[in-house]
């Protein structure tokens, strides 16, 4: 790490600073837009600090809301989340166990069926994926939601990345002890794995969390709606009035549960990124 | 306990062989000691007998029973690994219970076990520590303890050693050998370090590529090598080889003859230890020193055999104050006299 001392140390910390106010400013002013009343939004200028509406405005996105209430969008949104969070991971954890640890033929060739999945983002295949979902009849479910996504192929190669830096002697070892595959598996490699589950645990919910085109495709009934289209959905169409502290207050609730994901499992996610239990 | 038979034990790689069968029979509680170069095929068949590697021809039993098909756990064996292969993320205790949890034995009898075995090797202390938070001493011996508590009827050890400091390796080896006279296992135990397998072995199986040179003790081996290989691989420093003629008992390096007893005729290979120079300022051989090596207890000369273009190595006893070019003459004795057949290789 550099060390700086001095004017050096002031500067780098003022530029830090102005950085942080930057990025932080718009959120900051979803922040006031949500705590002051619609005719002060709509009347230039726009207000700096926050007013006195702060609990009718929550209160109101969260249990009336524009559609739906942002409660049953936040609710919907978490179960969609944490579905393709742990279900990608699941899915990665196993298929990279057996393209690691199973000689098996077309081995390779699996591998690199799974790999070259990561040319294609969810946008192309698009099309195709709604039509096999709408004809499961599962349009509008949590189903809908999650299945599609689960597949992961970065986290399969992530996870194989990491099994092939775990000696082949632990699994010898197991062996000699008499563990079975799947015994070794759950004694002794997804223990070790903690710290890059956590750390893709993260990201994945993230991902989850910030889904918007599928979920927009697939969910006609409000009810179903989450969070991040619904706010799309809050806009007003035609001759309608936008409800924009609502709506700001919308945003600042989406925001929440990633934060608090990301924060409290910190330590787990940079462990998991920068060293290995080994 | 049991004795372990191997019989024209063969591995092949798809076609290329590496062990070209090896045929032996290890008693109830001998200690073995597997030695060879890197690369020699001795790992594969240790493996082979852990069950971790398929065996290609030939036939594995221990106590009596062909284990060819068998798991390693159903083999009743136990294996200690180069780099202990400890679980990272258990302590302990939770270590060298694993194959018992395993086995579903109930708890306290896992406890008990494991108990014992930690007062055994001194690691009561760090019964709940991970093995990241241990020396490479301690590792080495809850890698022992998760064989002993298993109670098995071999134990295989996989270079064990190799991944110590000299003086920890000299304590280990002590450890290791009493640890295994005490509880009467028969193993068999993989180096390449010829010391070790002098050391620690009641018999010692030296092989070169994929082939048994010579089984027999370490003196056997020390004293009556059976082949060149043999001769050379173990004893330190290396055995003196040279290319010489014999007629009618006498043995020439250029001009000068030595007699020998033997009945061979003709080109062989005459191999002779560093340590079993006779020095003697009126002997019929001698070296020109290019180099010495001071060890303390003992000093090596480097040169080259007087009459060839042979390396020679002496030792000698004591601290000696050589100069490089200095010529130092000896005798040797004719029993201290090795020969070998120089195509094969063989003993003469």
């Amino acid at each position: 790490m550099v060390e700086q001392r001095g004017l050096g140390l002031w500067f780098t910390h003022a530029i830090m600073i102005f950085g942080v106010l930057i990025v932080f400013f718009p959120i900051w002013l979803a922040f006031v837009a949500s705590t002051v009343t619609q005719p002060e939004i709509v009347s230039p200028p726009m207000p700096l600090w926050p007013g006195d509406q702060f609990i009718p405005n929550y209160k109101k996105a969260l249990f009336s809301g524009v559609n739906v209430p942002v409660a049953t969008m936040l609710v919907n949104s978490l179960i969609m989340a944490i579905g393709i969070a742990v279900g990608k991971i699941v899915i990665s954890l196993l298929s990279a166990f057996a393209i690691v640890y199973f000689r098996f033929p077309g081995k390779k060739m699996f591998f690199w069926l799974i790999f070259i999945t990561l040319m294609l983002p969810v946008e192309v295949r698009i099309v195709p994926t709604y039509e096999i979902v709408a004809g499961f009849g599962m349009l509008n479910s949590y189903g809908g939601l999650i299945f599609p996504l689960i597949a992961s192929a970065t986290a399969t190669f992530l996870f194989r990345q990491f099994f092939m830096t775990v000696p082949d002697e632990l699994a010898e070892a197991a062996r000699v002890d008499g563990a079975r595959p799947m015994r070794f598996f759950w004694d002794i490699l997804f223990p070790m794995s903690r710290t890059n589950i956590a750390a893709l645990f993260v990201i994945l919910f993230i991902y989850g969390w910030n889904q918007y085109l599928w979920p927009l495709l697939i969910t006609t009934d409000p009810e179903m709606n989450t969070i991040v289209m619904g706010i799309k959905q809050m806009f007003p169409s035609g001759d309608d009035v936008a409800d924009w502290p609502v709506i700001m207050a919308t945003s600042i609730l989406a925001m929440i549960p990633p934060v608090i994901v990301v924060i409290s499992m910190q330590k787990l996610f940079i462990r998991g990124l920068v060293d290995s239990e080994k | 306990m049991a004795t372990v038979e191997l019989n024209n034990v063969k591995k092949r790689f798809g076609p290329v062989e590496v062990i070209h069968g090896v045929s032996t029979t290890i008693k109830d509680g001998e200690f073995i000691v597997i030695v060879g170069p890197s690369g020699c095929g001795k790992s594969t068949l240790l493996r082979m007998v852990a069950g971790l590697e398929s065996i290609s021809e030939g036939e594995i039993s221990i106590g009596g029973k062909t284990v060819n098909d068998l798991e390693p756990m159903d083999r009743d064996i136990a294996m200690v690994f180069q780099n202990y292969a400890l679980y990272p993320h258990m302590s302990v205790r939770e270590n060298m219970g694993y194959g018992l949890k395993i086995a579903k034995i109930p708890k306290a009898k896992i406890e008990e076990k494991v108990n014992a075995a930690a007062k055994l090797l001194q690691l009561d202390e760090y019964l709940d520590r991970r093995p990241r938070d241990l020396s490479g001493g301690q590792r080495q011996r809850v890698a022992m303890g998760r064989a002993i508590v298993r109670e098995p009827s071999v134990f295989l050890f996989d270079e064990p050693l190799s991944n110590l400091d000299a003086k920890l390796r000299v304590q280990m080896r002590l450890e290791i050998r009493d640890l295994q006279n005490r509880l009467g296992i028969t193993a068999l135990y993989v180096t390449h370090d010829q010391v070790e397998a002098m050391t620690m072995a009641d018999r010692m199986i030296v092989m070169n590529a994929g082939r048994v040179e010579q089984i027999g003790t370490p003196l056997e081996v020390y004293e009556t090598p059976q082949t060149l290989f043999a001769a050379q691989f173990i004893g330190s420093p290396s055995m003196n080889v040279f290319e010489t003629t014999i007629q009618n008992n006498t043995l020439s390096i250029g001009d000068i003859t030595v007699p020998v007893n033997t009945e061979a005729k003709g080109k062989v290979a005459a191999g002779m230890r560093p340590e079993h120079v006779i020095v003697d300022d009126n002997g019929p051989l001698s070296i020109t020193v290019q180099m010495g090596e001071p060890l303390g207890a003992n000093t090596l000369l480097h040169g080259r055999l007087d009459g060839t273009s042979d390396a020679f190595t002496i030792s000698l006893p004591g601290v000696h104050h050589t100069l490089a070019g200095q010529v130092i003459r000896f005798a040797v004795d004719p029993r201290h006299m090795h020969l070998f057949d120089i195509k094969s290789g063989e003993r003469i």
